[in-house]
């Protein structure tokens, strides 16, 4: 199992790398991974259905309790296969979709990434994994979104969904992290037997709280919605694949993997249920004002994820049974509803519902798979579709409290309807109708392009009229995942003459009603556009530019390009730490008995010092202030004259010359100083260099009078000459001791050396100014 | 007399800094210069300065008999003139060509824009 994950994204980088050389017409073999994985997880289905999970264990940071553990229980079965059967159709379809394409061996690797990184999200039995696994769904999605690089709304849309889930998944990380320390493991497995600690634990709420907020990101729920629609720029099979099948649901199926953990909370179901609801409702009624085949798709997309999330809220055993099946329902459906629209995008290249039309005479197998797709997405009965949605009608009519049951049955009903209706624009508009001109040319369609779905298609009716079937080898043990014990609630097409059904039929016909009477146009979707400024993008778009605008002040801030500024910014941040620590905690003493009072020509070269670097600073003629800078040295030479330093006189004196000398040698051409400040931004740079020299001041003197070791100076006075055999201590430290210090010294000094000739040498042209 | 020298670095210190705010290249150099010296005394005053005995053992003895100037800040300040000393004279020829290529020593005259994000 592990191999089986890991091997995607070893495929995915070897077509990276060596993608390029692989020539057109072999794509569809990469097909062969998918159909294996599929066959492998197939394996698994008997198993599964006794009940043995199957489970494998690899450590990966064990001291973290993070570990690449993988388990496949019914749930993850149901998943394992929907990614890896839509998955190899989708490998298939984009073979001849994108047949041509200069990056398709690009597309195939993030496609097979997102592949594996899909297959380790419902698999990981560790919450740290699972998180791992979930951003790459994100990042392969940004991709694949993304793909049409040189288009500039592709590129912002991919950002866009980059940005939602990206956050998403970060809150996600901060609540299951929460979840984890609250039972003291990351194991999923052990979080779903901690129902009673997690349930009484006082950080029960935030943990769910956040795990809501990276679920709803990933399943485009209201108000995280809007990226979804946006991502239809990617190339249809990933709209399809990603964007309806399987990605968003994976905050679905997070939720319905936590519900045994968290559920049964008034927290965790009212939040679903009214999320669930107010998610459905808005898409549904989107649905209706979009002209684009893949927008309305997109919308009615989000109604279903809606619907999903609002039967994790209801949380019977009915409801969860619905949810399993309708997500079966749905993948089947959607997902051969945008490759119908792929196809049709293809061969027109157009999607405007508004001009379709008549493509049944050149496409007819299609139309015929469009035709029982859309059976299935109205819920008419003998589909899979209308297995699924007498399930939620019933779980919903199960709700207790009659106000609560009677609006939560009402709105499922008005977006069904309007899910139906979408279904009759993108199914059935293209297809009837009179064929206009342009559209006779088109040839056959390829059997890639075609089949898969006609596959998906027929397996939902198959399922439709079999239903036992699906519910013997995958949906009860998928099921049985959620709920944690057995429910006898056998899938059956018919229920029965009663209120469900006639919801159902009223679903239907309803739906074909505002079909046969209501024209999708453009005005009304230019209409509904006005509505945009209100929407909850416009908080995206505030918070992008918000966080635009603050980098650009920040930017001019701290990074203003003036050094002074920046030394200005280290200096007062110097002041504020050290200082704060200075005066908090070290105990200040003005103990100067241990010091030797001042002669009086030592006073007289101290005030020389003082006024020298007076001059120094407030001079406006350059030479003055070299000359000053002189004299401070001079008579810094006689302090260490004074205080036993000879060494240091003399290599002072030296040095001081030979830097006024070249000063002024070479700056001798230079303008005066020109007084550039005011007297504002002088006041301002003398008070924060006078505080910054006091501060330095007072942590000299401290140092002062705090008693030192001085056992390494011990040391070299004593072995200076008995060891070193050198009389003066300061050269046998600098030539013996540390004599490899002092060789890196003359090397440093001669790379400055060979910087200055250099410098000095280069002839520069005129033309080279500026 | 370390008082005087204390007050001495603070002095150095600020003055350092200050000449290091303004917008003539000369003058950060020469801010830089003064801050060097300051740190030089710093140092200096660290290894508990006695007065007139430099760190040479007598030239009778082969051990120090006397009181003696501590010699490790007086290794280290040696090693911080003649390495500063190598900084001053590149930047000062470094200096000299920035003014030949652009005509003036204001700091600010070499900012680019590179305009808005």
């Amino acid at each position: 199992m592990f191999g089986a994950v890991i091997a995607g994204f070893l495929i995915s980088l070897g077509l990276l790398l060596f993608g390029k050389y692989i020539k057109s017409k072999y794509f569809f073999l990469l097909a062969l991974y998918p159909i294996s994985l599929f066959a492998y997880f197939s394996g698994f289905i008997t198993k599964i259905n006794q009940q043995l999970d199957i489970v494998y264990r690899s450590e990966w940071v064990p001291q973290y309790g993070i570990n690449l553990d993988f388990r496949l229980d019914g749930l993850s079965l149901m998943f394992t296969l929907l990614i890896t059967g839509i998955g190899s159709l989708i490998f298939l379809y984009t073979h001849k979709y994108l047949y041509g394409n200069k990056h398709t061996d690009k597309f195939y690797a993030y496609l097979t990434m997102f592949m594996s990184s899909m297959l380790g999200v419902v698999l990981s039995d560790n919450l740290i994994a699972l998180i791992v696994f979930w951003e790459l769904t994100s990042i392969s999605s940004f991709f694949l979104i993304g793909f049409n690089t040189e288009d500039e709304k592709s590129r912002k849309n991919a950002q866009l969904a980059l940005a939602i889930t990206g956050i998403g998944g970060f809150f996600l990380l901060t609540g299951l992290i929460l979840s984890g320390n609250i039972i003291g493991s990351y194991s999923i497995q052990e979080l779903l037997q901690s129902r009673e600690l997690l349930h009484n634990s006082p950080y029960y709420l935030p943990a769910i709280a956040l795990i809501f907020l990276g679920a709803f990101t990933k399943s485009a729920q209201f108000p995280f919605h809007f990226w979804l629609p946006n991502a239809m720029k990617a190339p249809t099979p990933v709209s399809a694949y990603l964007h309806s099948a399987t990605m968003v649901k994976a905050g679905i199926y997070l939720l319905a993997r936590l519900t045994p953990a968290f559920g049964g909370h008034i927290y965790w179901n009212t939040t679903l249920l009214i999320v669930g609801a107010v998610t459905m409702l808005y898409a549904s009624i989107n649905t209706l004002y979009k002209t684009d085949l893949k927008g309305i798709l997109a919308y009615s997309t989000i109604a279903v994820l809606g619907m999903l999330t609002m039967m994790l809220g209801i949380g019977t055993d009915l409801a969860l049974k619905g949810l399993v099946v309708f997500i079966v329902a749905h993948a089947l459906y959607k997902a051969s509803l945008f490759l119908i629209t792929g196809i049709i995008d293809h061969e027109t290249h157009t999607r405007d519902v508004t001009v379709l039309s008549g493509l049944r005479e050149v496409m007819p197998l299609l139309f015929g798979a469009g035709i029982l797709t859309l059976l299935s997405n109205i819920g008419f009965p003998y589909s899979l579709g209308f297995i699924g949605k007498e399930m939620i009608y019933e779980s919903t009519l199960g709700i207790s409290g009659p106000v609560l049951m009677w609006s939560i049955a009402a709105v499922t009903v008005i977006s069904n309807i309007f899910i139906g209706y979408s279904g009759y624009q993108v199914a059935l508009k293209p297809f009837v109708g009179p064929i206009p001109e342009k559209f006779e040319k088109i040839k056959p369609l390829s059997v890639f392009l075609l089949l898969p779905p006609v596959l998906l298609s027929v397996a939902g009716i198959f399922y439709g009229c079999f239903p036992y079937i699906a519910d013997e080898i995958l949906l009860k043990s998928a099921t049985l995942s959620v709920t944690r014990h057995f429910t006898d609630l056998p899938l059956k097409v018919w229920h029965g003459m009663n209120l469900t059904l006639v919801l159902s039929i009223l679903t239907i016909l309803a739906g074909a009603a505002l079909y046969i009477f209501r024209k999708q146009t453009h005005r009304q979707e230019e209409k509904m556009e006005l509505l945009d400024a209100v929407k909850p993008e416009q908080l995206y778009n505030y918070l992008k530019t918000g966080v635009k605008r603050l980098a650009l002040f920040y930017t001019q801030v701290m990074h203003n390009g003036y050094l002074r500024i920046y030394i200005m910014t280290i200096i007062l941040f110097i002041i504020c730490v050290v200082g704060y620590k200075l005066f908090t905690e070290v105990p200040i003493q003005i103990n100067t008995s241990s010091l030797s009072t001042f002669r009086l020509y030592e006073l007289t070269v101290f005030s020389i010092i003082i006024v020298a670097i007076m001059v120094t600073i407030f001079t406006s003629s350059r030479l003055t202030a070299i000359a000053g800078m002189t004299i401070v040295g001079y008579c810094i030479c006689l302090m260490f004259v004074f205080y036993g330093a000879p060494d240091l006189a003399m290599t002072q004196f030296t040095i001081d010359t030979l830097t006024s000398v070249l000063f002024v040698l070479v700056l001798f051409k230079l303008p005066p100083f020109m007084k550039y400040a005011r007297a504002t931004i002088v006041t301002r740079d003398l008070l924060i260099a006078v505080a910054f020299g006091t501060l330095i001041s007072i942590i000299t003197f401290q140092a002062l009078v705090s008693p030192a070791e001085k056992e390494v100076s011990r040391f070299y006075a004593d072995n200076a000459y008995l060891a070193a055999k050198g009389k003066n201590v300061v050269n046998v430290i600098l030539v013996d001791y540390r004599g490899f210090d002092t060789m890196i010294e003359s090397i440093v000094l001669t790379i400055a050396a060979l910087g200055v000739y250099s410098l000095l040498k280069l002839q520069i042209k005129s033309s080279d100014k500026e | 007399m370390e008082i005087l020298l204390v007050i001495l670095v603070g002095i150095l210190y600020a003055a350092g800094i200050y000449m290091m705010f303004r917008r003539s290249m000369v003058k950060l150099l020469i801010g830089l210069l003064l801050l060097g010296n300051g740190t030089n005394i710093l140092i200096f005053l660290m290894g508990d300065i006695a007065k007139g005995k430099p760190p040479i053992i007598a030239p009778n003895t082969s051990v120090f008999t006397d009181v003696y100037a501590d010699p490790v800040p007086q290794a280290l300040i040696l090693t911080a003139i003649v390495i500063s000393f190598a900084l001053q004279a590149f930047a000062i020829i470094l200096l000299k060509r920035v003014y030949q290529m652009t005509g003036s020593d204001d700091l600010d005259s070499l900012n680019t824009n590179d305009g808005d994000i």
